[in-house]
């Protein structure tokens, strides 16, 4: 079947002229009627716009035209990033009827790749969260099993791709919110250093760790999906300036002697048997490809969590706060003066979580309390920052589960916010830092998909993607779908 | 007792960049409400700021006029407050690290010239507007205003009475002006004022409790509210009251300050470093570029204009204190080359004739080289002065040029020897009593002869030649 290909094979098969553009939106539209009342991962369709998309390819390649890097690729975007025309909700009551008039830069250069958008992918309200239940319109299954969260916050964009939904996905990951969800579906997710993709057009959570990525079957598709949306944008002052590689270039390469960091602290309690077990499998394999393993210390990763929640709401409370019904989005509907206005407008638009992140965020940049909080947290964020830049000088790459759990029961955290938070405890520090880092299928538990984390220096997601695949052909879980 | 003021002011100026502070929108004052905005100075979701180079380029231009020190490092911050005319509901600012800081200018008060200290000039975006509809209910937002590039210039409580704070404001607008970083025009907004305000005993080196004063919309509503306000605080003082730390309202119409907010209902800014903008980097190079490029400030070209023009100090400081005044003079007299005639003309015709009309230096509807030549008009001799000043008036109502405005009037002065004489003649014969009153020694008889001309002539005979003629005549 057309949806079960990567995007690579996709793309050849078009190019070839052996399959129409329109013939593979008809795969996955079909597939998507199939399975999305189970899995639930889309918030808006494109179908219209996909078709016509697909036309103007088949177009270019009746014309003999040259085609984009992405031609023919269904791609799903989480509802956090801007599209033009099309609804953007962040999964929240408060945008429920938002259409930008503009495309975010990730978008537009994946329309520019030939790509097609067929849908608006759900997510936690916002980014907030880690299993998709923070949708205020919906919720999204694990395609590995129904009764359990995708994860999140970019869950839709995960079980999209994993149920064959979509052929690959852009997520967005401010603490883990691209590579938790990916680790829990089975697929691979990226969550590039700070700065290498555009942020413009991404609804901000907190705007110093969100970072934008791929999402996608496998290595070699995400080195795809980042040769079109990585590099400099005029629009985005935190976008870096650098010398962007062909990142497939990397695949296939030789990792021996690559060397392999096993930080001890991540590897204490709180991770279940299983997970473990699959990592220390893992490690072996690499090692056997000629990774040389070695334990190193991030003395500080223990503060990251609790630097996370005093940074990342504190920017979300100003981020969040242009949210008043004067302009846009949703408004109540009886106030008498600009004050009720604004309470009641935010209080009917904003869930639960998103709630206390904002009350979090706004406490902690209180006067009076702004030095023992956020000051302090700026402060041991550079801490562990000058962590990772130490292990880097001994080792290459980094490797930890990437989440300590299989996916969870659907509603089994949802009532407790810590229990939840933890679900991120090795994702975090990795946004704290700024540095790139990737989840990648490195088998089961329970018949659950288990997540490698893979963390490398600023700007070396070659490195990642080299091991990564190479890995990933040596294992070859990421060939393995769920039967949905 | 006697009391002592202390005023500190906080101005707001808007920058003249083309575009605004985060966006490429424009910065055109006016405009149908919500035309000059995108969605990123709109605040939509997504959309993130990209600062303006020319911004920070103009308030460290800002800076350097007012003596300050240039960070070489510093950054922006977000300002949070909820109001609807603020688009992101933060505004985008700068607090622990401004980008110019430690300057000071100089007044010119009658007891001498006096330094205030400059504490900050930092930079932020503007907001919009909000339009209240007479007789309507609820209000409208103009966006058009909002992220356009404004300083905001804080003195040191160096300002000892309202008149200094009036002085202060005309020296900080003459010198922004002249720096072109910003038009100060206080009526469309672009120059904004607000005061604190405490008084002390005089001798004391403790402050007193400081009251903010807004809503001054001209430097005499400045200079009349802190009047009002230095009095209020004395009186409360005075009969043994504390005053309250808060905010006050100008109400220009009553005259009064009227209590807006305690200290207790001060807003809380939660101020961050914003995320969004990179931190702002000076390095030396581009700080001299920016030296190279800044033009003759006040004092300097004052200096100048005493040294070239060989002017009196005060006329130099007269036309030197705006700039447009300055550059009027200084191309009139390179097509005229008497500067202390074209310095006569201007301190004395041009600004009686604009302080009457209430208007500014750049609503002069003629060109400056008309001014010259109306001065040349009256050197050959075309015209008298008397009648010079005559055309000058009809300049600045019709704008036209003094040749046309001579010609059309039939101003043109009698200069021909053989005409004037058979006028005179004519004169001499027909008041006979008044040659023979000259003869005698009356003196004030040849004024009566000179006048009798002029009326002959309708005022236009060349009043030195009528002279010359009529003496030579007489004394046959």
């Amino acid at each position: 079947m057309l949806y079960e290909l990567t995007a690579k094979e996709i793309k050849a098969l078009i190019e070839k002229k052996e399959v129409s553009a329109k013939e593979v939106v008809e795969s996955y539209f079909q597939r998507i009627e199939e399975v999305e009342n189970k899995v639930e991962a889309y918030l808006t369709l494109c179908r219209e716009e996909a078709f016509k998309k697909a036309e103007e390819i088949d177009e270019k390649v009746k014309r003999g035209e040259n085609l984009g890097e992405l031609a023919g690729v269904p791609v799903a975007i989480k509802d956090n990033m801007c599209t033009e025309g099309i609804r953007t909700t962040c999964a929240s009551r408060i945008l429920e009827d938002f259409i930008p008039p503009y495309d975010a830069t990730v978008v537009e250069r994946l329309k520019r790749a030939d790509a097609i958008i067929i849908g608006k992918t759900n997510m936690d309200e916002f980014a907030m969260g880690s299993s998709t239940e923070n949708s205020a319109f919906k919720k999204t299954r694990n395609p590995w099993d129904l009764e359990t969260v995708p994860g999140g916050s970019s869950g839709g964009s995960a079980a999209s791709v994993s149920a064959g939904e979509a052929c690959m996905a852009l997520g967005s990951d401010t603490g883990g919110s691209i590579r938790q969800p990916a680790s829990l579906c089975g697929i691979v997710g990226l969550k590039p250093t700070y700065g290498l993709v555009s942020r413009y057009g991404l609804v901000a959570f907190a705007s110093s760790l969100d970072q934008i990525g791929p999402m996608t079957k496998d290595v070699s598709d995400c080195a795809l999906m980042l040769n079109v949306i990585a590099g400099k944008d005029e629009r985005d002052m935190t976008s870096v300036l650098f010398d962007k590689p062909d990142y497939t270039s990397f695949l296939g390469m030789s990792i021996k002697g690559v060397r392999i960091g096993i930080p001890k602290e991540f590897y204490k309690e709180g991770i279940e048997e299983g997970v473990k077990q699959r990592i220390m499998e893992a490690l072996k394999t690499l090692e056997d490809l000629g990774a040389k393993i070695e334990e190193i210390s991030l003395s500080y990763a223990d503060y990251a969590l609790a630097t996370y929640y005093i940074i990342a709401p504190a920017e979300a409370s100003s981020n969040l706060a242009r949210y008043d019904g004067i302009r846009y989005g949703y408004l109540t509907e009886n106030y008498t003066d600009l004050r009720e206005l604004y309470m009641k407008t935010r209080s009917e638009g904003f869930g639960r979580e998103v709630k206390r992140r904002i009350m979090l965020g706004t406490y902690v940049l209180s006067s009076g309390y702004y030095d023992a909080y956020y000051k302090k947290a700026l402060k041991v964020r550079t801490l562990i920052k000058k962590d990772f830049d130490k292990a880097f000088g001994k080792v290459d790459l980094i490797v930890t589960p990437t989440s300590p759990t299989v996916a969870f029961k659907i509603g089994e955290k949802a009532e407790d916010p810590l229990k939840m938070y933890l679900a991120d405890i090795f994702t975090v520090p990795v946004n704290i830092a700024g540095v790139p880092a990737i989840s990648i299928p490195c088998g089961f538990s329970d018949g659950l998909p288990v997540g490698l984390q893979i963390i490398g220096k600023p700007l070396d997601e070659p490195n990642i993607l080299k091991v990564s695949y190479a890995y990933e052909q040596a294992s070859g879980y990421y060939r393995l779908k769920p039967n949905i | 007792m006697e009391y002592e003021v202390v005023i500190g002011l906080e101005v707001h100026a808007e920058l003249l960049t083309k575009s605004k502070i985060f966006c490429g929108c424009t910065t055109e004052f006016g405009g149908e409400p919500n035309t000059h905005c995108c969605p990123v100075c709109l605040g939509l979701p997504g959309t993130l700021p990209v600062l303006n180079k020319k911004a920070v380029e103009y308030a460290i231009k800002a800076g350097l006029a007012l003596n300050c020190e240039i960070s070489q490092f510093s950054k922006m911050d977000r300002k949070n407050y909820f109001y609807p005319d603020l688009p992101k509901a933060y505004q985008i600012s700068q607090y622990d690290l401004p980008l110019c800081k430690n300057g000071y200018l100089e007044i010119e008060t009658k007891e001498g010239r006096k330094k205030i200290g400059i504490i900050r000039v930092h930079l932020e975006e503007d907001a919009g507007k909000l339009i209240h509809m007479e007789g309507e209910d609820g209000s409208l937002v103009d966006y058009n205003r909002a992220g356009v590039p404004l300083i905001e210039i804080v003195s040191a409580p160096d300002i000892n009475s309202p008149e200094e704070a009036r002085l202060y404001l005309t020296t900080l607008k003459s010198i922004l002006e002249y720096t072109e970083v910003s038009d100060c025009k206080m009526q469309e907004g672009s120059l904004r004022c607000d005061a604190n305000i405490s008084v002390r005993e005089k001798g004391s080196d403790k402050f007193g409790t400081k009251v903010e004063i807004k809503n001054m919309n001209s430097f005499k509503a400045v200079q009349r509210a802190l009047e009002y306000e230095a009095k209020r605080q004395i009186k409360i003082l005075m009969e043994g009251g504390k005053i309250e730390q808060e905010t006050r309202r100008w109400d220009e119409s009553k005259g009064i300050t009227v209590s807006m907010r305690s200290k207790e209902e001060a807003h809380d800014y939660r101020y961050f470093p914003e995320p969004d903008v990179v931190p702002i980097v000076v390095n030396d190079e581009w700080l001299h570029d920016i030296k190279l490029g800044l033009p003759e400030m006040p004092d300097q070209k004052k200096r100048r204009f005493i040294e070239q023009y060989d002017l009196p100090e005060y006329d130099a400081g007269v036309l030197t204190s705006s700039k447009a005044l300055a550059n009027f003079f200084e191309e009139c007299v390179r097509q005229y080359n008497n500067p202390k005639t074209v310095s006569n003309w201007v301190m004395g015709e041009v600004l009686r004739i604009l302080k009457e009309k209430d208007m500014e230096v750049e609503e002069i509807p003629f060109t400056p080289s008309h001014l010259a030549e109306l001065l040349t008009l009256i050197d050959n001799g075309t015209i008298s002065i008397t009648m010079g000043k005559q055309v000058f008036s009809e300049m600045f109502e019709s704008g036209d040029n003094p040749k046309k405005i001579v010609e059309e009037k039939g101003l043109a002065q009698i200069s021909d020897q053989s005409e004037l004489e058979k006028i005179i003649n004519k004169v001499l014969e027909e008041n006979q009593q008044s040659v023979i009153d000259y003869k005698n020694g009356k003196d004030r008889a040849f004024g009566f002869l000179v006048g009798q001309t002029m009326k002959a002539t309708k005022g236009k005979a060349n009043p030195q030649m009528v002279n010359r003629i009529l003496k030579e005549k007489l004394s046959k």
